[in-house]
């Protein structure tokens, strides 16, 4: 039921890091290892958590439940349930149960035989969570710098914290983080399409007369070459696209640790205006 | 660990240049001697060139040309030809749009704006020739429509952002102005004139979908990637007749998450996230102004943000530090 048809040959024993062989086994098609146990207990604590959190709350509307973190005046440390603490105790089941799941990704490598890219590039988006939640406000001196867990509370925090720095898609690391963001969002497209106009072809013509026969690699390249003079290759495909969402996760946590007192303070706008004062550094005064 | 990772291509296997699929007499149009760079093989293929120009493709980057160099010279007549200005001030020249007293008027002064209808003019042609030329490329070789189909959603948020929003709102001032600042000034106005773009659920769905691409391509290309070595990176081959590679790539899905798309089916969930970027993105800029102008109110009418904003919190000021408070 829960295996497919070529799955058995492929469950085996083996490749874990923790435990040796005592959680090595599978509940219908998920994999269980010990970081699968340490998982589940972090998921189930964290989601009770917010349970309980919305029930102290004041709705049920799921749009608006809303889990704060405390007040700045707690600084650094461990704030009541109903004024942070909660907050602090999800979000140590977040980090708990993310790091879980990506050290299962490398058992299920290790026991597949594959690379380790999927649980790497898991870690950079647990690098830019880590960097919202700890880094930042370790650096700010305040958990109250964390962001409120809820569906539209977090866009709030977004938009007010935005706001403080003027406008924040001045920020240069933010730039750049979009930039890649839809650079990869248009790279899945082109992708995606040429996979699936390869293997969905045209009923009419084409080179091989009237026919619905699958196109090959050479197909593809030729119409890269042909739209835009360079095919990148069904290899080279993935190395881009891997390479582009990697940088979207890192250059967002960048912009986001960049923007906090102890680094940047100020207006991103005004952040740019050395770049026109440069030319009047060495005495000159900037013509007409 | 110190297993290989397949980041780079290590040795590179090279055989004789390929001039592409044979297309009979339009094969005429394909130019540029195609040549080999080592470097661009380290990464992907060493092959670069032939490229198919033809009709479609010299009118769309001559138009595409002409745009580009108005809004360049306009830039150049802003920094009154001074090429240490244009540099250093790059950031903040722009071509604007008319202003809003001249309506949706096409006979405006060229530098009030009918400089900027003539550069989106060429512009807009320029992108429109390019989509058909997506579109000829594709039955030349008898593929599927699935690039020209996804480009026309990215010309949909173009064409509501710069033509359909515009005459929708009677005004030309509206659309977007070319400039890097401008274009983010214009950005940040548009969510505060039409009441906090975040409570607008078409650009929530189209944010959604912009990290959900970003998500979704991380994903796969890292499970191919890691499968690699036993041949998934030749996926049509693994669509048809499906090897180690794609069931390797598959069950670490399946015991990972408890679902597994197949070799053919993770490129349709790339497509419709990727598609439904700029389709959604769209929309909520074409209702933004025309339907709804107070986002907020729209918001707290519907429920998704508190009345007054009970329960959620006041954001804490993070421009100073709070260490010793």
């Amino acid at each position: 039921m829960a295996l497919l048809s070529f799955e058995r040959k492929y469950r085996v024993r083996g490749g874990t890091l923790v435990g040796g062989n005592l959680f090595d086994f599978w509940i219908g098609p998920f994999y269980v290892g010990f970081f699968g146990i340490t998982g589940a207990f972090f998921t189930a604590l964290g989601t009770v958590l917010i349970i309980y959190g919305a029930a102290l709350g004041p709705t049920w509307n799921p749009w608006l439940i809303s889990i704060n973190p405390p007040d700045i005046s707690y600084g650094l440390g461990l704030a009541p349930l109903r004024e942070g603490g909660l907050w602090q105790i999800v979000t140590m089941c977040a980090i708990g149960s993310f790091v879980s799941w990506a050290l299962r990704e490398v058992e299920i490598c290790r026991k597949l035989g594959i690379g380790y890219h999927v649980p790497f590039a898991f870690g950079m988006a647990i690098f830019a969570y880590l960097t919202l939640v700890v880094f930042r406000p370790l650096l700010l001196g305040a958990w109250g710098h964390g962001f409120p867990y809820g569906i539209f509370s977090h866009l709030q925090w977004v938009w007010s914290t935005g706001y403080q720095y003027g406008n924040f898609h001045y920020n240069p690391a933010h730039m750049v983080a979009i930039t890649f963001f839809f650079t990869t969002t248009l790279a899945l497209a082109l992708h995606g399409s040429l996979i699936l106009s390869a293997a969905n072809p045209q009923k009419e013509k084409g080179p091989l007369g009237n026919t619905l026969e699958v196109r090959t690699p050479e197909y593809e390249d030729t119409y890269f070459r042909d739209l835009i003079g360079y095919s990148i290759g069904t290899l080279g495909i993935h190395r881009l696209g891997l390479l582009l969402a990697l940088n979207a996760g890192f250059w967002s946590a960048v912009c986001i640790f960049i923007a906090a007192g102890p680094i940047y303070g100020g207006s991103w706008i005004e952040w740019w205006e050395p770049l026109r004062q440069f030319y009047t550094w060495g005495g000159v005064p900037a013509a007409g | 660990m110190n297993q290989y990772q397949n980041i780079f291509t290590a040795i590179q296997v090279r055989g004789p240049l390929e001039a592409g699929i044979d297309i009979g007499n339009e094969g005429r149009d394909r130019t540029v001697e195609p040549w080999f760079s080592h470097l661009v093989g380290r990464f992907g293929n060493a092959q670069l060139g032939p490229i198919y120009l033809g009709f479609l493709g010299v009118a769309s980057i001559i138009t595409f040309t002409i745009g580009f160099v108005i809004i360049g010279l306009n830039y150049w007549k802003q920094v009154n030809f001074n090429p240490v200005r244009f540099v250093l001030e790059m950031p903040w020249l722009s071509l604007n749009p008319p202003a809003a007293e001249y309506g949706l008027s096409l006979n405006v002064p060229l530098d009030e704006g009918g400089w900027w209808l003539i550069s989106s003019a060429f512009i807009l042609a320029s992108v429109l020739l390019w989509w058909v030329r997506t579109y000829r490329r594709a039955i030349a070789l008898g593929m599927g429509l699935h690039v020209a189909a996804a480009f026309a959603s990215a010309i949909w948020l173009f064409l509501v952002l710069g033509l359909i929003r515009p005459i929708l709102m009677g005004s030309w001032s509206v659309a977007v102005p070319y400039g890097l600042f401008t274009h983010l000034d214009w950005t940040n106005n548009f969510s505060l004139e039409w009441g906090n773009l975040f409570w607008n659920p078409f650009h929530a769905l189209s944010i959604v979908f912009l990290y959900g691409s970003t998500m979704l391509f991380a994903m796969h290309a890292a499970t191919i990637l890691a499968t690699t070595r036993y041949g998934a990176d030749r996926e049509l081959e693994q669509i048809t007749d499906r090897g180690t590679g794609a069931e390797r790539g598959a069950l670490f899905w399946r015991w990972t998450m408890g679902f597994n798309a197949s070799m053919e089916s993770i490129h349709r969930w790339a497509w419709w996230f990727a598609v439904l970027t700029t389709l959604t993105g769209g929309i909520g800029i074409l209702i933004t102004g025309t339907v709804v102008d107070d986002w907020t109110a729209w918001g707290v009418k519907h429920g998704i943000v508190p009345v007054d904003f009970i329960g959620w919190p006041e954001t804490p000021d993070s421009t100073v530090s709070s260490w010793g408070q």
